[in-house]
């Protein structure tokens, strides 16, 4: 069977179970589709969650940003699981423990203002919206590479798989076909790993392969993984390099934003009990920590792998020669990647070989002119085809790449079903009914909640076909926005009985304001090219960037809502009813009776 | 284990005895709350040392430390981190959930 075959097989197996179950699993109430009937079990809420979270970033992207930086790309792993706790002790029991259907709800009963709920719901849109442009271009990517067809019909035949499960379904039908989802791209994320981990270190658990011993040196791999990087003027890969202030602050920022962001956030709505939302972070955590372990492995053995493929003879002989990348089988994957655009080589010097070594060292200058290099001549190599190639790189049977193109699929798509769900309740709940029309039926709420769906998939579909140029910039924005805005005013709404109307209010247009003008001055007006008066590489404030800035802007958030608070008319006592009700779980059951 | 947490835990019975009493059951929320808030701060502090602590700040001073090719700090950067992470939430479930019902507010 050909390749081609086997990947269609793979895909085509996938969508055939997401199918099914979006058959079995019709959502019949608002309540089932908004909240799946919260009869969720914390367990299989848990591995919907993390299929939910863990998007075409997580599963396509990760891996590379760590091995081409090694360990100053931490920032990723920490950020984006240490999120959950803040999540798990700060925000998920008691937002249950409220019982209604969205985020912005519980802003704007909290804070008795539909201000407050109108600031919440346009930063909802606006953070999923840019954050689901990225998931329907991946599974154009993906659709394109490995079924060779146009990314155009991959992207339509995407967009009406999740038609089908996500408006029928709603939060039901998605959190069972996540499920699905996390079984086919934990496997397809895994079971490559982990036969790379046994070629290169022979123990067949990669996160610790990673510190084992590279079997065909005997050394620690670290210790030979750094020592060939150094050896071509790169950075060693387990040191340090990057400001640590910067670090530190984006790992902060990614970890509060992740809390923050609401298509997560609103998956805790689904269990029966407080206590189960509390377990049910923790489990979401156990399915992340899966992948998210495996994911630094997976970034030094592709980086070791590429570098020796790269330098056969080790890094003192003879670089691969063009002769070879044409007719190795071994180098086959190069050729596949290089029509697609995101991989290149370039013989600069004509010597028929391809030197890649770092030409912005300034001690490779002595090394490059002895052996007569003009300048690194691998001249294209995008991270993101790394995981995607990595099993063609280790030369894993043809089946591994069809599973790792259903896998690829499925954290695409199922990051995406997740994020509609959160804009159309958006749009139906704090909207039409919270807004334009609070006597709305339970039958109109839930035509206008699968209209809105429908709509949102329209949008989505168009702006993936079309994605506007700044794309990349987005997921910065949607953290941006999810850390300036939506933490600081659900943590305050919890922790703080003083906290008012007017302080939230001002809390969450200063940290918003404050963080999109940051962005902006450094990507540019609305990402308009050459827009921008600073840049990453020198930021306005010492050596923080604009990705990083979301914790400072929580930080604005809390102090101006506390300044603003303690200035204008203190709570009513109603609603400090209403926080100490929600900081204790008795009596969660009977909060849902409002719909 | 036996940690700060075990004083409230003792004198809870004794409170939630009088739930029928409006500002007794007031009362233990208030005291039932500080618990929580308690066990939360203890957690969070324990969340920053691995991550922003070993992971990144005090990774020199624990760079005599060998870990398979490389120093403690970097192994909890990549792995550390997010094992305590894991460890903390389950943690903060299980004595939430027996807190609850030492103060008798448990679903």
């Amino acid at each position: 069977m050909d390749q081609f075959t086997l990947n269609l097989l793979f895909v085509g197996a996938s969508f055939a179970l997401y199918i099914g179950i979006a058959i079995w699993a019709r959502a019949g109430s608002t309540s089932e589709f908004y909240a799946a009937g919260r009869g969720v079990h914390p367990v299989t809420n848990g591995m919907a969650t993390a299929a939910d979270w863990m998007s075409a970033a997580s599963f396509i992207s990760m891996a590379g940003l760590i091995a081409f930086t090694g360990y100053d790309n931490s920032s990723f792993l920490m950020g984006w699981t240490g999120g959950y706790v803040l999540l798990a002790l700060l925000l998920a029991p008691y937002l249950r423990k409220f019982g209604k259907f969205t985020v912005s709800e519980f802003i704007g009963d909290r804070f008795y203002s539909p201000t407050a709920r109108l600031v919440a719901v346009i930063c909802l849109i606006v953070a999923s919206t840019t954050y689901v442009i990225g998931q329907m271009t991946g599974v154009g990517v993906a659709f394109g590479r490995f079924l060779e067809i146009s990314n155009t019909s991959g992207l339509l035949i995407g967009a009406c798989v999740v038609f089908a499960y996500a408006v029928f379904g709603g939060m039901k039908g998605v959190t069972y076909t996540q499920v699905a989802q996390y079984c086919v791209l934990i496997m397809a994320y895994t079971i490559p790993a982990i036969f790379i981990s046994l070629q290169l270190t022979g123990n067949p658990i990669p996160a610790l392969g990673l510190f084992g011993e590279h079997q065909a040196s005997g050394e620690p791999l670290l210790v030979k993984l750094d020592q060939i990087v150094r050896e071509l003027g790169f950075n060693e890969y387990t040191a340090h390099h990057a400001d640590t202030l910067n670090m530190t602050l984006f790992t902060l920022s990614l970890m509060i934003g992740t809390a923050g962001l609401p298509h997560v956030i609103m998956r805790f709505f689904t269990v029966p009990k407080v206590s189960d939302a509390r377990w049910s972070a923790g489990w979401t955590l156990v399915f992340i920590a899966l992948l998210y372990l495996t994911a630094p492995a997976v970034g030094a053995m592709a980086r070791l792998n590429i570098t020796e493929l790269m330098w056969p003879n080790g890094t003192d002989g003879e670089a691969v020669s063009v002769q070879q990348i044409a007719d190795d089988p071994a180098y086959d994957w190069m050729a596949t990647w290089q029509k697609t655009g995101l991989l290149g080589w370039e013989d600069k010097n004509g010597d028929g070989k391809i030197q890649y070594y770092n030409d912005a060292k300034a001690e490779m200058k002595a090394k490059a002119d002895a052996n007569g290099w003009q300048g690194n001549e691998l001249t294209n190599f995008n991270r993101d085809i790394l995981v995607l190639a990595n099993p063609e790189i280790a030369n894993l049977p043809g089946w591994v790449i069809g599973l790792v193109a259903a896998g690829g699929l499925a954290a695409a798509l199922s990051t995406a079903a997740g994020l509609l769900l959160a804009i159309s309740s958006a749009v139906s709940h704090d909207l039409i009914k919270g807004q334009l029309r609070p006597d709305i039926s339970e039958k109109g709420e839930l035509m206008s909640a699968r209209i809105a769906m429908a709509g949102a998939i329209l949008v989505a579909t168009y702006l993936g076909l079309n994605p506007p140029g700044f794309a990349a910039q987005t997921v910065a924005l949607a953290f941006g926005l999810a850390a300036a805005s939506i933490f600081p005013a659900l943590m305050m709404g919890i922790f703080s009985k003083k906290v008012n109307n007017s302080g939230a209010v001002a809390g969450m247009l200063a940290g918003l304001i404050v963080t999109l003008l940051y962005i902006f001055l450094h990507k540019g007006w609305f990402f308009i090219p050459d827009t921008n008066t600073f840049t990453d590489a020198d930021p306005l404030l010492g050596t923080i960037k604009s990705t990083s800035f979301g914790a400072i802007g929580a930080a604005i958030n809390f102090a101006v809502a506390y300044a603003v608070t303690s200035m204008t008319k203190p709570i009513p006592n109603e609603i400090k009813d209403l926080v100490e009700s929600v900081r204790v779980p008795r009596g969660a059951g009977a909060a849902q009776d409002g719909h | 284990m036996r940690g700060p947490f075990d004083k409230k835990v003792e004198e809870s019975p004794n409170v939630t005895d009088q739930t029928s009493n409006p500002a007794s059951t007031a009362e233990s929320d208030r005291s039932y709350w500080k618990a929580n808030v308690r066990l939360i701060r203890i957690s969070l502090v324990i969340w920053a040392l691995v991550s922003f602590g070993f992971g990144i700040l005090l990774r020199p001073m624990l760079s005599g430390i060998p870990v398979g090719g490389t120093d403690l700090g970097f192994w909890f950067a990549q792995q550390g981190s997010i094992l305590v992470f894991l460890a903390l939430i389950f943690f903060y479930a299980w004595r939430m959930n027996k807190i609850d019902k030492d103060y008798g507010v448990e679903e």
